[in-house]
This record gives structure tokens, C-alpha cells and sequence, in this order.
């Protein structure tokens, strides 16, 4: 090899790196920029609030990365979170909950992300028998999810002080929030399932072609359906995480516009759109950056309306960096 | 005269992997210039640089006097350079004129676009090609033939100096193949250029002047086609001596015969729909059996019944003896039976799926240990078929798009190879994959049968039916109409057989 291929090869190689690398570079600038103008940014109170902030994000762009595997979407994740946060109060402040503290805490765990369960089952259905286009079919969930979770409440905040439920989003494992650790577990989890299990290579090989996928034998149907359940009750997880956070449970206001963040976190964590790639920690990055750009607009005094938009231009970068890849 | 293409000392890496070494092509203005290659020869690479869709190392192109240095498809086709796809890009759902005129609609003050002038200009350009069709009808209800000279006109249109058609001919019947020559012969009188990749040798000699022959990424040389033989072009590409493979003569296919009774698998007057309406036939251990018949006679749905894909509305299977109806593919698989389908890229590959990955995707049941994949016994299994049937890859974890296409045909065939089946349907196996891969599979397939499985074998290429399958079930209108026995059955008496019913039901 020449000299001269040889460099333009390093060249190459070096903006297939950037391109590759480009959410831990943006991550990087970021940081970089919170230590320098940011006051306190690396005291622990900062530091515990964002990770307990991100977690909920992260939980939920981690499923919305398994459907997006599938090339699919699911724009229904925040009315779950709302379902399954507003059932949970219900449980343990209900007649029987107050009587039996231990099993209506087992209750107000479990139930919820039963409910949840059901919502993914119902999404799956739609897309992968009914044939449903996804964004259609998550849109049925997207509007009524939160409708329903305001009925039950009778559109009330609900306000309450219970210590261990409120352990999920307030308890710390040295020193370092409770949903922290659990959102770090669940990617190790699905990060294996991703790569060492069967379902995780079908449900790749679906998103890459789903007809050579469905010929080779693969179970189409159900993995899509597992990928909407695992998704929705992720989703579930992430409202008791919020109505946790709170010690109240507001549907109105529990996972408002969550779908955006988790989809600009899988996104941007390096998930194609059309299927395919399922980056787990590449989620939990893409969260990262999401909370970190919400903080430091929200530390700096930007507005909270302007947040929103540098999330958009969040979505379009990582759409463009995925373009650039392509080729 | 000076060439209107030139392009010398082309290099270009993927990785570290060399695509092309010293590549050069030189092409006069109105001369049909074919790119001879094997799979794997560097042909699409070369095509991809001169269109701007990748950046060469080194070299340097020279179009129409200047040196070029397109960065995208679009800088190409303003310089003049149109390429017709194996994939039409077109809009089938749009009107011909429109996908004639696109991006360069005549307007009205300055805003409107001009329809009737529209459709007059493509009826116009369309009318030098030798067709008449309704301009305002959506392009996708024409057969792909009329999308192609579509194409080709959209491109005159567009004042292309030099056409590109890559494997113009790979889904045209014959008589739609003429109409597209005819399209060819008319760039050629206009003085543009065609530069054309086809696999079928036979078309090479009707349609080209000179020929440009790549092996290994490298070019090997140009010549006049008027001044060689297929036997020296399929020899000069191989690599091989010439009298050798005359000597050899046939395919790989061919060779020993059934020597088992036992009856693998028995369809009986089954039908799914209305493509398929009435087939039968019986395939024993040891056997290729055929399906013969023209396209759309139903093959490709017979098989798809076998394989569970169509659900029986009459009829019955027997497998082994024992009553079947598969309900999807899954059952079939489990069932032990295989099928190859005809679209690769559609059907086959999982594009960006390593070839690991793609090789046992029809395996994973079988892989599975303790909920998750075994890797060891997964690569293992991977090493020894990359070994066995000689699949060129960089590694196992390569993409399988970087691959050639008979490579990628050998990686889905030891796909099913893998799954230990004992009923492999193969359709048009060997379509689309060069000499040297055509031999290879058909010997794989051969080794196959001979380890006493059976086949199913669908292919458009009569020598390969003939030569290959111990008996042939011809195919009419959705129902198989009769059997031809070898040995003893020639091409001719295919043809005739399929000719027969063809005029019984005129």
C-alpha cells in the first residue's frame, strides 16, 4: 500500500470514528461546557438529581429502542406511564391497601405494570396482526392511555406520604439514586437479550427484513408483540418512577411528551429508524445528553418552551449523523 | 475519435479490503460497451464511482474531454451520465409523463406545469423508441420492459451522453427483452453511449461492440465482441482454458440418478388461490424433480404451499408419509424442509446482518443453550460451511452487502444446508450469480442429493432443468399439466411440452 491510500484511509477511518462516536463527543462538549460556566454543576445534589432525572428517560427510550429495532414505533409510552402511575395510588390508598400495607405495596407494583403489560399487548396486536401502521396503532393508546388514567382519577392530583413506595424514586444505593441502579440493571439485561438471545437476533433480523426474517422461520408476530410489551411496561416502571419522585400522581402531566425524549434518546443513542440496530447503551447515552441539554438550558435560566426546541435539534442531528452512516 | 469515457489507474479500498486495483475503462461516444465480470469482479464498484455514489482512492475519469470529478449521482446525471437500475427508481404510482419529466416539468407562466405539453414531449421521445402507450396512465401498470425504456427515455430526456444499464434484462421475458434492444439500438444511433452489465452471455453478442473483462478487481483487458467466442469470454472469465470446459461440456447438475423408491414427499391436487389452482407430483429420496413451465405458471406458488407460506384451500400433502399442512414456514423448517427463495435481496439477506448472522438465522432454534445463543458451536458451524462451500468473506462478522452476489447466494444456501433439511426447494438458484458461482452451487446442490436428500428445483434456464432434474413436472396456468421423465428429455421436448399446453388453452 502506498503512502498516499494509507493516510487517505486513516482519514476514512477517522469520520467513520466521528461519526460512530458522535453522541459521546456531543456528550463530552457538554459536560466540558457544564464544568467551566455552570455553577456547582459537579456537587453531588446536581449530580444525584439529574441521574434521577435521566433515569426514567433512559428506562423508557430503552424499550422504545426495541420496537424501533422492529421498525417500529411507539408514540403511546407517556399515556402508559400516566396509566400505571395513576393506578398505583389507587392500590395502596384504597380500602383494602390500608388494611394490608405490605400487600397493597406488592399491589401497587405489580397491577400497574400489569396494566401497562396489557397496553403493549394491545399495541402489538394491532401492529403486528392487524398490520396496523405503527405510528397509527400506538397513536389509539397515545390519545385514550391518558384519557383513561384522568377517569380513574377523576382528573385529581393525587397527593400521598408513603415511604417505601416512595423508595423508587427517592431511595439511594450508595449514594446514588435507587432508579439509577435499576435503569443500569435493565440495560444489562436487555443488552444481553439484545445480543445472546434468540429473540434478540429475530428481533434484529425482523427490523434489517422482516420477509427474509418471516421465511428463515422467525416468529415475526410474537417478537414484534414482545418488543411492545417490553416496551410498554418499561413505560409503566418509568410512571411509578415519576409518581415516586413526586409522592403525587398527576395523569394530566405524568410522562407529557415523553415519547419525544425517548425517541430523540434512541435516536440519538444510534437506533435507525427502519430497523435493525438496537444500541441499549446507546439509549441510556442518548438520555444523557437529552437530560444534560434540559439541565444546563434549565440551569443557565433558558426557558423552558426553548428546551424544547434544542430537543428537536437533538432529533434532527441524530437523524442527519444516521444519513451520514448510511453511505 | 477521442473516447468519451476514460477512467485509468482506479483504486479503492472498503476497510482495508481492496475493491479494485488498477481499474481502467475507456468507452467510445455511440458504441455499446459491455463490463464482463464475474461477481465479486469489481463491476459494481466501478459503475458506483463513475456515478458519484463512492469517492475513489486514486485514478483519475475523463468524461466527454474533461476530467470529472462527480461527488454524487445527481452531479452525474448533469454531466450526463444516466444509470437504469436493476431496481428501477422511478414512481410507479405517477403517470409515465411524469416520471419522464421530473425535475424538469415545462411550465406555464413561470409556475404551472405545462401538462399537455408535458405529455406531448414524452409521447414524443417515447415514439423514438418504438412505443405508444398512454403517457397519463401511472407508470406501474406497464410491464417492467416499458418501465425500462421509461427509464432509458427519462434519460434521453435529460440529454445523457452515456447510459448505464446494469442487468437491464434480469426480469424481462424474451420478447421483452427485443423491445428493450430495440430501445438500445436506438441510443446507439443517436450517438449515446451504453455501458452494459449483464450476466447472460448470449445478449452480450446480440447488443455490444466492445467488451472490458474484470477478474479479482482487476482489469484484464478490452476487445471486440464480433472477434471472440462465448467459450473464450466464459473461459477469459473464469480464468480457465477454453478446451477444458469444452471438454467437460455440462453443468455441474448433472451426473448420478435416483437409486431410492422411497417417496419423501407427495402433493396431491393441491390449491391455493388462483395462481395455483391444481398441482401434484411426488418427489423421492435421491431425486431433483423440476418445475418447469413459463413465468407466472404457478412454480413459485407451488413451492410457497409446500413451504407453508399459502395456506391449502383443496388438496393434501403427504410428508413421509405422514399428513402435512404447514401454517407457516416455521413448521416447514421443522418439518425439515428448505426453500431457497428467488429474490435474494428481498427474501433473502438481512442486508446489514453479518454473514454469521445471516447463515444461521434459520438454525436459531436449534442454537439455542441455557435462553441464550451458543457462540461457540454458532461459529464453529459458520467456519465449517464458509470453508465447505468456499464463500469468499473477509471474516464471519462481514456484512453480507459487502458481498458479491454469488457469495451471498452460497451464504443463504448453507443457510438451509445448515438446517440439516431433507427437502431443499431451490428457486432460481443460480439467477443473477456469475459462471464460476453457478458451478459451484449447482455441484453443492449435486453433493447434496447424492447424500440421498431431495430437491426441488425451479429455474427459468431450461439446460439447467434439463440437465439437472431427474424428472420435470411442467406447469401451466396454476396446475401442473405433465411429466417428462430423464433421461431422455432435451430442451426441445421441454419447450414442446410447454408449447403444447400453451396452444391447447388458446
Amino acid at each position: 500500500m502506498t503512502s498516499l491510500t494509507s493516510e487517505h484511509t486513516m482519514r476514512a477511518d477517522f469520520t467513520a470514528k466521528l461519526k460512530s462516536h458522535g453522541g459521546l463527543i456531543a456528550l463530552g462538549l457538554i459536560l466540558v461546557f457544564n464544568i467551566i460556566v455552570t455553577p456547582n454543576f459537579l456537587q453531588t445534589q446536581p449530580l444525584a438529581v439529574n441521574i434521577s432525572q435521566v433515569a426514567t428517560i433512559a428506562i423508557v427510550a430503552m424499550g422504545m429502542t426495541l420496537v424501533i429495532a422492529t421498525g417500529g414505533i411507539d408514540l403511546s409510552v407517556g399515556a402508559v406511564m400516566a396509566l400505571s402511575g395513576a393506578l398505583a395510588p389507587l392500590i395502596f390508598m384504597s380500602d383494602f391497601g390500608q388494611a394490608y400495607p405490605v400487600l397493597g405495596l406488592i399491589g401497587a407494583l405489580f397491577f400497574p405494570l400489569v396494566a401497562a403489560l396489557v397496553c403493549g399487548l394491545f399495541n402489538g396486536v394491532i401492529v403486528a396482526v392487524l398490520r396496523v401502521q405503527p405510528i397509527i396503532a400506538t397513536l389509539i393508546l397515545f390519545i385514550s392511555g391518558r384519557g383513561i388514567a384522568q377517569v380513574l382519577t377523576n382528573g385529581n392530583l393525587q397527593t400521598f406520604s408513603y415511604a417505601e413506595f416512595s423508595y423508587l424514586g427517592t431511595g439511594k444505593i450508595l449514594g446514588f439514586p435507587f432508579q439509577g441502579w435499576l435503569a443500569l440493571a435493565i440495560a444489562c439485561v436487555l443488552f444481553w437479550v439484545v445480543n445472546r438471545t434468540v429473540f434478540g437476533r429475530y428481533l434484529l433480523a425482523i427490523g434489517g427484513n422482516e420477509r427474509a426474517a418471516k421465511l428463515a422461520g422467525g416468529p415475526v408476530r410474537q417478537v414484534k408483540i414482545g418488543a411492545y410489551v417490553i416496551c410498554s411496561v418499561l413505560s409503566g416502571l418509568a410512571g411509578l418512577i415519576v409518581v415516586a419522585i413526586n409522592s403525587a400522581s398527576d395523569a394530566a402531566r405524568n410522562g407529557n411528551l415523553m415519547e419525544l425524549d425517548a425517541i430523540a434518546a434512541a435516536g440519538g443513542g444510534g437506533a435507525l429508524l427502519q430497523g435493525g440496530k438496537a444500541p441499549i447503551f446507546g439509549a441510556i447515552l442518548g438520555a444523557v445528553i437529552i437530560q444534560l441539554v434540559k439541565y444546563t438550558l434549565l440551569a443557565n435560566g433558558v426557558e423552558d418552551e426553548v428546551a424544547l426546541i434544542a430537543k428537536a435539534a437533538i432529533i434532527l442531528a441524530a437523524v442527519y449523523i444516521q444519513q451520514a452512516r448510511k453511505e | 475519435m477521442a473516447p468519451l469515457l476514460t477512467m485509468a489507474g482506479i483504486k479503492k479500498h472498503f476497510g482495508g479490503v481492496p475493491a479494485l486495483r488498477s481499474a481502467s475503462l475507456e468507452v467510445e461516444p455511440g458504441e455499446v460497451h459491455a463490463l464482463i465480470g464475474q461477481n465479486g469482479a469489481g463491476k459494481s464498484t466501478l459503475i458506483k464511482i463513475l456515478t458519484g455514489l463512492y469517492r475513489r482512492d486514486e485514478g483519475s475519469v475523463d468524461f466527454a474531454g474533461e476530467p470529472s470529478h462527480v461527488a454524487s449521482p445527481r452531479e452525474a446525471q448533469n454531466a450526463g451520465i444516466a444509470t437504469i437500475y436493476q431496481e428501477l427508481n422511478l414512481v410507479p404510482l405517477r403517470s409515465v409523463s411524469e416520471n419522464v419529466v421530473i425535475g424538469q416539468e415545462p411550465r406555464s407562466f413561470g409556475f404551472m406545469i405545462n401538462w399537455p405539453e408535458a405529455h406531448r414531449r414524452t409521447r414524443e421521445i417515447l415514439a423514438r423508441f418504438g412505443i405508444e402507450i398512454d403517457v397519463t396512465a401511472p407508470l406501474g401498470s406497464y410491464s417492467t420492459a416499458i418501465q425500462q425504456l421509461v427509464a432509458i427515455a427519462r434519460a434521453v430526456s435529460m440529454d445523457a451522453k452515456l447510459v448505464i444499464m446494469d442487468e437491464p434484462t434480469s426480469s424481462l421475458d424474451s420478447s421483452e427483452v427485443e423491445i428493450l434492444f430495440g430501445g438500445v439500438r436506438e441510443l446507439k444511433s443517436s450517438g449515446v453511449s451504453v455501458l452494459y452489465v449483464s450476466h447472460f452471455l448470449d445478449e452480450l453478442f446480440q447488443i455490444c461492440d466492445r467488451g472490458t473483462f474484470r477478474r479479482d478487481g482487476q482489469t484484464v483487458g478490452c476487445q471486440s465482441l464480433a472477434e471472440t467466442t462465448k467459450l473464450v469470454l466464459s473461459a477469459g472469465l473464469l480464468g480457465r482454458n477454453a478446451e477444458e470446459i469444452a471438454a467437460e461440456g455440462l453443468p455441474e447438475l448433472a451426473g448420478g440418478h435416483a437409486a431410492y423408491d422411497e417417496v419423501v414427499l407427495e402433493v396431491d391436487k393441491v390449491a391455493t388461490g388462483p395462481r395455483l389452482s391444481d398441482f401434484s407430483m411426488t418427489l423421492h429420496r435421491g431425486e431433483i424433480v423440476g418445475l418447469g413451465g413459463l413465468l407466472g405458471s404457478g412454480r413459485t406458488e407451488a413451492a410457497r404451499s409446500i413451504f407453508g407460506l399459502d395456506h391449502l384451500t383443496s388438496g393434501s400433502m403427504h410428508l413421509q408419509g405422514r399428513e402435512f399442512e404447514p401454517s407457516e414456514p416455521s413448521q416447514a423448517i421443522r418439518s425439515r424442509i428448505g426453500f431457497l427463495t428467488e429474490d435474494r435481496k428481498a427474501e433473502g439477506i438481512v442486508p446489514d446482518m453479518s454473514v454469521r448472522e445471516n447463515l444461521t438465522l434459520a438454525l436459531l432454534p436449534k442454537l439455542r443453550k441455557i435462553g441464550q445463543i451458543d457462540r461457540d458451536r454458532e461459529k464453529a458451524l459458520v467456519g465449517e460451511f464458509i470453508q465447505k462451500l468456499g464463500i469468499k468473506t473477509s471474516h464471519m462478522d462481514q456484512p453480507i452487502r459487502e458481498l458479491s452476489g454469488g457469495n451471498q447466494q452460497k451464504v443463504l444456501l448453507a443457510r438451509w444446508l445448515a438446517t440439516r433439511p431433507d427437502i431443499l426447494i431451490l428457486d432460481e438458484p443460480t439467477r443473477g450469480v456469475d459462471v464460476g458461482a453457478k458451478r459451484e452451487i449447482q455441484s453443492i446442490i449435486r453433493k447434496f442429493v447424492d447424500d440421498g436428500h431431495a430437491v426441488i428445483l425451479i429455474s427459468s434456464e431450461f439446460e439447467e432443468l434439463v440437465e439437472g432434474a431427474n424428472r420435470i413436472v411442467v406447469m401451466h396456468e396454476g396446475k401442473a399439466v405433465s411429466e417428462l421423465t430423464n433421461p431422455g428429455i432435451t430442451e426441445n421436448a421441454l419447450v414442446k411440452a410447454l408449447a403444447h399446453h400453451e396452444e391447447a388453452t388458446a
